[in-house]
């Protein structure tokens, strides 16, 4: 059961930050066998969004689901001209199931955009991009927006096996130079991939990493940033419950100031400095 | 008179919409104007700064959710030179929510929040009395009238009491936070329970039990409700599992004066909005003058029935 009805019209007026709204379901993709692409009809007022920002999903309950709490979703892709807005997800469990019987023309309400986006410093030209799994789809608009801001961009993607393998097409189209790297060919362990960003550092230089989808990666994007000063962000994954920042399920421990903090993924983040974050 | 308006003791209130503590704060005014609520009710806080449970804190229930956040807390210092400041922007009734292990720190707490600006202390019993073997305040009479009787010495303010559905005798607590001064009976705070993944078999909680809320728990708020107004003559506000504009009528039918909403923020958090507007217009179209017109006006199968004793 879910308790609040799906086809309620719900509208907030703007200066309001983010909005619920009722969106309708253009596309709902298969993209390989764990991933599908939710390509979604969307008001204006949630369409001012910014990467690294996610929506929270009302997902619909099926004969055996029912989901009763929103699962969060980055944003792969939104356009405020044609008014559509783009989930790339994995199908885990409730929510994600439900969310994968959407046909065209479904409605589906959502609450966005939601939390704060990456950022992207003037001294930061050099850009270096490295994700698995579902982190490439919440890196992807960053690839849009370092195209926008002119910066140079390298994306390595990593995956379980090339068929995993995701918006390697959407980074190039973003005028990225893309490295795949793989567990099959064995491209992706810890080892190899390090040797491969430090040879990048030592031949063009990087101005700063950005990062999703991987503790591990993350822990080695810590230390070579931190070995060769090299700033980064990395969004980061909690349970949530409100999405808002009122309920406090969604903290995580950071590094501050020799302390471990407490931080809302949903309100301070999902976008973090990279050093600070306990991965 | 707006059809919505009502009191909570000497308290008034433009509507008898209010948020549940724990379920609330500033960050909603991203999403709507705060300032159209009956009150501002906060998250309970302690005298000294916590940092709260393990993650995870939360999880998905068949209608409902389940939750061990454990009272993160900035403390008082905070409380008082921050929060304080910033509600103090809205012409709304402010309520603040506050909790302890015993009986001295929680009167000296209730002494602390009596500053202007607070309207009324919402005293959150139901977190463990480290003078009763860690059993919350709020499960037994004894321990309930006790800690009332302290709060009730340390503040002048209008004092709410909130208790826990999780007792054996909730006409005994309610009777006895009444006796003991409390000013109005929030009815009531989550249900204990647990849930376990099947697969790795642990708690989903990382702190293996937590607080069931929302729509499953409903009856039971109602329940209590309905056993709290009709053993006590202090105003009952209604908390549970409220999401539609039926689930308020029905709360003020059983006998509350008004009602709290949490859990259904969470999965939209425009629903007390949304419930102002349809509580107005399902008032005109019942021709109703006044939600107080239905307070209490449950008609029982039998002549009013004594205090229902099923519990006791
Ligand atoms: C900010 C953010 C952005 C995300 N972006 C994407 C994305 O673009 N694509 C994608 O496929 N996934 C993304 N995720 C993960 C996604 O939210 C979870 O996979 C999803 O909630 C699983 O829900 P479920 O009901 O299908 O699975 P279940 O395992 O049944 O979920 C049970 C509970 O666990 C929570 N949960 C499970 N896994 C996660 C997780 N990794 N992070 C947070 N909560 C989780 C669910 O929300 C739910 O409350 C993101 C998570 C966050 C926090
Ligand atoms: C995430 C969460 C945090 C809560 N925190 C508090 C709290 O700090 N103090 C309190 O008295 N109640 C707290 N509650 C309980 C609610 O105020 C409310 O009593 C309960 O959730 C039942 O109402 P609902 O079904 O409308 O949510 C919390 C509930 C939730 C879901
Ligand atoms: S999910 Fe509620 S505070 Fe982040």
């Amino acid at each position: 059961m879910n308790a609040i009805p799906k086809d309620s019209t719900l509208t907030t007026a703007p200066p309001y930050r983010c909005a619920e709204a009722l969106t309708v379901v253009r596309s709902n993709a298969v993209v390989n066998t764990d991933y599908r692409l939710l390509t979604l009809d969307a008001p204006a007022e949630v369409l001012d969004c910014a990467p690294g920002q996610f929506f929270q999903l009302l997902c619909p309950g099926t004969a055996d689901d029912q989901p009763f709490l929103r699962r969060p979703m980055s944003i792969f892709d939104f356009d405020a001209a044609t008014g559509s807005l783009r989930f790339l997800y994995k199908v885990t469990g409730a929510g994600t199931r439900g969310l994968a019987t959407l046909r065209p023309g479904d409605r589906l309400n959502v609450l966005g955009p939601l939390g704060q986006g990456f950022s992207m410093q003037d001294d930061w030209q050099r850009l270096m991009l490295v994700a698995r799994g579902v982190g490439l789809a919440t890196l992807a608009p960053l690839a849009r927006m370092a195209q926008a801001h002119g910066r140079q961009l390298t994306a390595i993607c990593s995956a379980r096996a090339p068929e995993f393998v995701m918006s390697v097409d959407h980074f190039r189209e973003c005028g990225a130079e893309v490295i795949v790297v793989t567990d099959t060919d064995g491209s992706s362990s810890p080892d190899a991939m390090r040797a491969l960003i430090e040879a990048r550092i030592a031949h063009d230089g990087v101005d700063a990493f950005y990062t999703c989808g991987s503790a591990r990666l993350a822990r080695m994007l810590q230390d070579i940033g931190a070995e060769y000063d090299i700033p980064g962000e990395i969004a980061v994954e909690q349970q949530m419950a409100c999405g808002l920042g009122m309920c406090q399920a969604c903290v995580r421990p950071f590094h501050e100031g020799g302390k471990i903090v407490h931080r809302r993924v949903c309100r301070e983040g999902p976008v973090f400095q990279l050093k600070g974050v306990v991965a | 008179m707006s059809a919505l308006a009502t009191s909570v003791g000497q308290l008034h209130l433009t509507n008898p919409i209010m948020p549940a503590s724990g379920t609330f704060t500033e960050d909603l005014a991203d999403v709507f104007d705060l300032g159209i609520l009956g009150a501002h009710v906060l998250k309970t806080f302690t005298a000294e700064a916590r940092t709260g449970n393990p993650t995870p804190r939360v999880c998905d229930l068949t209608g409902g959710m389940m939750n061990a956040i454990g009272i993160p807390s900035k403390g008082l210092e905070h409380f008082l030179t921050h929060t304080l400041p910033f509600w103090a922007r809205y012409d709304v009734p402010l309520i603040v929510s506050i909790s302890a292990h015993s009986y001295d720190a929680f009167a000296r707490l209730a002494a602390a929040v009596s500053v202007p600006g607070v309207a009324a202390i919402e005293a959150n019993i139901s977190c463990p009395n480290i003078e009763a073997d860690g059993r919350a305040f709020a499960v037994r009479a004894d321990t309930t009238g006790h800690v009332v009787a302290q709060l009730r010495e340390a503040t002048d303010l209008p004092l709410w009491v909130k208790l826990s559905p999780n007792t054996g005798e909730p006409v005994e607590v309610a009777q006895a936070a009444e006796a003991a001064g409390a000013d109005a009976l929030v009815v009531a705070n989550t249900l204990l329970g647990m849930a376990i993944d099947i697969e790795t078999r642990q708690p989903r909680l990382g702190n293996v039990m937590g607080g069931i809320s929302g729509p499953a728990i409903k009856p039971v708020a109602l329940r209590m409700t309905y056993q709290a107004a009709s053993a006590t003559r202090i105003p009952v506000i209604g908390c549970g599992g409220i999401t539609t504009v039926a689930d308020v009528v029905e709360f003020l039918i059983a006998g509350a004066t008004a009602v709290q909403v949490g859990t259904a923020t969470f999965q939209s958090p425009t629903t007390m909005q949304r419930l102002l507007t349809g509580l107005e217009d399902w008032l005109r179209a019942q021709g109703i003058a006044s939600v107080n017109d239905l307070r209490g006006t449950v008609a029982l199968p039998h002549a009013p029935a004594p205090v229902p004793a099923m519990l006791t």
